[in-house]
């Protein structure tokens, strides 16, 4: 299947409080799990990118505005 | 390739001092996205209030005050009488709204002020470390009712929209949350509409919205998502109570 969206984090302003996680319906965003942030956070992030069907769940949710969603 | 999602022009740069997970961001970010859609950032004064979002002045891209606690809607009222071609709003916590400022809410609306309130009820005081509010829910425990609510000594919790909608003045009253995706694209949905009310000159308006405190309900973000919609939504009917028929 093609790859239906981009979504692009701000990680160093990610607080790690893993709502985006929760409300992904294809569950491609995952929290880091070594890496921390500047702010002391482990951030968000997508792994598999050309799963994401641009659906922007989770930046709707996203209380910090980490998030910014492109449809291909 | 078309943006479909980014940062609103409605809120500064600034980073919230907000906890993780805190809904208190989504918040934000309807009402500046509403102001935005609406093109009257430019002519917008907020009020914000005591409690957590007292700093909301640093966040929003619009001019803003800070009331004493409880007393926004008197400052609103104050801001709209001097400049009624201006778009004014406040921004209120449950304490604030539903505790020490009741009697303001209640005649800013019983005078309908045409002001609009977005009012972000999470069942507790945040910013002083868990109080019970009004709004606390039967069990619920906080730092002033360790063993949680209970109706006989501290009374049923507060049912504000209710309560509001049967005051004349009152012209749009609704309640959301942002719970979920779908609830959050509906909550800007009402935000809108209330602030409509207020553009057309109809009288005063408050959006309600279900909110969490991961830090003092003692859960994780994303519990508290669910412990809202498990608990807050069945006492804390989601909908409108009230509307003129022209922005329905
Ligand atoms: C006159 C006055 N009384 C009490 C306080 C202490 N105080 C600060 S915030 C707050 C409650 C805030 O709760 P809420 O409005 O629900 O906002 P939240 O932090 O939950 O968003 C209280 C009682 C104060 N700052 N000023
Ligand atoms: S104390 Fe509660 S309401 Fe205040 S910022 Fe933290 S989570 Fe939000
Ligand atoms: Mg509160």
């Amino acid at each position: 299947m093609a790859q239906k969206g981009r979504t692009t984090f701000k990680e160093d302003i990610c607080k790690g409080c893993g709502l985006c996680v929760s409300v992904c319906p294809v569950k491609i965003i995952a929290l880091e799990e070594i890496e921390i942030n500047r702010k002391g956070y482990h951030p968000a992030g997508i792994k598999e990118m050309e799963k994401c069907i641009a659906c922007q769940n989770c930046a709707l949710i996203c209380p910090d505005l980490v998030i910014t969603v492109e449809k291909l | 390739m078309t943006v479909v999602f980014e940062r609103t022009t409605g809120l500064t740069e600034v980073e919230t001092h907000y906890c993780p997970g805190c809904t208190h961001g989504i918040i934000h970010r309807l009402v500046a996205e509403v102001l935005v859609e609406l093109d009257i950032l430019d002519d917008t004064i907020g009020v914000c209030p005591v409690g957590c979002s007292v700093l909301a002045y640093k966040y929003f891209n619009c001019d803003m005050q800070q009331a004493a606690h409880g007393r926004a809607p008197a400052v609103a009222t104050g801001a709209k009488r001097v400049h009624p071609d201006k778009f004014v709003f406040t921004y209120q916590g449950d304490g604030d709204l539903a505790s020490i400022g009741t009697a303001e809410i209640v005649h800013a609306a019983h005078r309908g002020e045409k002001i609009s309130t977005i009012f972000v009820n999470n069942a507790i005081y945040g910013m002083t470390g868990g109080q019970m509010a009004p709004t606390t829910l039967i069990g619920q425990k906080a730092t002033t009712a360790p063993y949680g609510r209970d109706e006989e000594t501290m009374g049923m919790p507060l049912r504000m929209s209710e309560m509001l909608a049967t005051i004349d003045g009152a012209k749009f009253v609704e309640r959301v949350s942002v719970d979920t995706p779908a609830n959050i694209r509906k909550a800007k949905r009402a935000i809108k509409k209330c602030f409509q009310v207020q553009l057309e000159g109809k009288g005063f308006g408050i959006v309600e919205v279900l909110s969490t405190c991961p830090t003092n309900w003692g859960l994780t973000p994303v519990e508290s998502l669910k412990w809202l919609k498990e608990n807050m939504i069945p006492y804390y009917p989601l909908g409108n109570f009230k509307s003129p028929e022209e922005v329905e």
